[in-house]
């Protein structure tokens, strides 16, 4: 992220009639979409019965959030990103055979928590700390462990490998497993996940 | 001790790009690091704009537990175990100060490997913010930077918002500004910089600006700012006119926390209070619109204004559920 040189950055693919840059649709991806990601995350199972389909409709959302955006930033995000999920649900209510009524009345109701301001986004620092605590402790022992070794003592892959006595595919494991937990623990608010897998 | 891969966390099929992701940010941060390794994370990324969002949501979340790296220690033995108490010292007096920084304008690193800052205000808020160069940035309200900079160059971001640059030129070490499309150069200079969702103004308080596309393939020529200078850029258009240093200094009011209006509409000018606060002005006809005042006010005195406005014009002005309804 942060350490990704500039140049790599600029996508070809990038037409210049975008209003953002690759790295400035990345910045307000990050700053703006993913804290809404846990009242993003609320409204989807609320109105979606098919658990298994979670993941896969947020990350449409957010692709069709991030498509739109690099032509024009939206003035509220919160308000679009909400729109955009709204739509996506209803589009996919249509393509499916059985109508699921109580999803249909719900978004009915929606158009009224769309536009109201969201909560609080303003962390402060001591607050986001413990928090990233409680995430840590969230995730299962050897994967925090793994976790731990690398991010907050610095050591690199084989280090954590010969200090676990594990293999590098394993290190590897442990810590892509970490990060993806951490993601869905702090973005989305998700504290259902790691001890129990 | 529980054998290595039971932990393997089982991944929902939908959501395989996640998990790419996160293998390839965890790659990247904890292993050797090749250009042929970039190389393939950049074919990667260029397959699908899901990909490129998957990576972004995994780096933010490696990113944010940055912040933990002043916890280490229940894990750590022996050297780290001396140093602790002076990390928890350290850490306590970093949260101290961060939590003010917070509160005010959010200024928080993304990355401590490399010279990036961003910078940020809320709705009316301002910020002066002095770079480690001695240059001088002023975020007015709702802005976001980027700021990073190595030996080359120094290049801040404009995502969005308004700021004045009051630069420390070095011929060998450029002062650049990026607001979409455009780049903007300094040789020698104060500045000012408005980036609004579909068009970009710079005015050009004293020395010389250079304007340019940042693609080079657009092909448009670079543009020399003068002192006085101001150039308004759209998608597909620019436009530079001289203003007298009356109405610059005008154009500057919210740096002492002012609107100055000449010869401003009242469409204008609500749109201009709406910049800064939560509650939102809204003029209700076109005609009503093009009026035109003059006058200065506080941003955040809206009160001031709407009874300007009734007073002068005899309009009404009605609160409507969080709106400011302003009417013949």
């Amino acid at each position: 992220m942060a350490e990704t040189p500039e140049n790599r950055r600029e996508n070809a693919n990038w037409r210049s009639s975008d209003a953002m840059s690759v790295s400035d649709l990345e910045l307000w991806f990050v700053r703006e979409v993913l804290p809404l990601e846990a009242e993003l995350m609320q409204f989807l199972t609320h109105n979606w019965r098919n658990k298994s389909d979670i993941a896969d409709l947020r990350q449409d959302v957010y692709e069709h959030v991030c498509e739109a955006a690099r032509k024009q930033i939206p003035d509220q995000a919160r308000a679009f990103v909400f729109r955009v999920a709204r739509n996506l649900l209803i589009n996919r209510v249509r393509r499916e055979h059985v109508i699921p009524i109580e999803a249909v009345a719900d978004m009915e109701a929606l158009g009224i928590a769309i536009d109201a301001p969201g909560p609080e986004r303003n962390v402060i620092a001591r607050d986001e700390l413990r928090r990233l605590q409680a995430a840590l402790e969230l995730l299962p022992p050897r994967c925090r462990e793994a976790f731990v070794l690398g991010r907050l003592n610095g050591l690199a892959g084989h280090e954590i490998a010969a200090r676990m006595g594990v293999t590098p595919g394993v290190v590897s494991r442990h810590l892509a497993s970490s990060l993806y937990m951490l993601a869905d623990i702090l973005y989305g608010d998700r504290t259902d996940i790691g001890k129990s897998s | 001790m529980s054998g290595a891969g039971e932990e393997a966390v089982s991944m929902p099929a939908a959501d395989r790009v996640g998990a790419q992701a996160a293998q390839w940010v965890q790659r990247r941060q904890f292993w050797n690091w090749s250009e042929a390794d970039q190389r393939e994370l950049d074919v990667w990324l260029d397959e699908a704009m899901g990909h490129r969002i998957a990576y972004w949501r995994m780096a933010a979340a490696f990113e944010r537990t940055e912040r933990l790296v002043v916890l280490r220690s229940s894990t750590e033995e022996s050297v780290l175990h001396l140093r602790k108490k002076w990390f928890r010292r350290a850490w306590m007096t970093a949260i101290a100060v961060a939590a003010v920084v917070l509160t005010g304008a959010a200024a928080f690193e993304l990355s401590s490997g490399t010279q990036e800052r961003i910078y940020a205000t809320a709705l009316g808020e301002h910020e002066t913010i002095t770079l480690a160069d001695g240059s001088q940035m002023e975020l007015n309200t709702d802005t976001l930077v980027r700021v990073s900079a190595n030996a080359q160059r120094r290049i801040v971001s404009l995502v969005k918002g308004e700021a004045y640059f009051t630069v420390r030129h070095d011929a060998m070490r450029p002062f650049i500004v990026v607001a979409g499309e455009r780049r903007l150069t300094d040789i020698g200079t104060k500045f000012l910089v408005r980036r609004d969702a579909d068009r970009l103004a710079v005015a050009v308080m004293e020395g010389r600006v250079k304007l340019d596309a940042l693609n080079i393939q657009a092909q448009s020529p670079a543009t020399i700012l003068g002192t006085g200078d101001v150039a308004i850029a759209t998608a597909d258009r620019l436009s530079v006119t001289k203003k007298p240093a009356r109405e610059l200094i005008g154009e500057l009011g919210w740096r002492r926390g002012l609107l100055v209006f000449q010869h401003t509409t009242l469409g204008e000018a609500a749109n201009e209070f709406n910049r800064y606060n939560a509650e939102k002005l809204v003029v209700v006809d076109t005609k009503t619109a093009s009026l035109q005042i003059n006058g200065t006010f506080r941003e955040n005195d809206v009160e001031a204004f709407t009874g300007a406005v009734q007073d002068v014009f005899g309009l009404q002005v009605r609160n409507m559920g969080g709106e400011i309804v302003i009417s013949r």
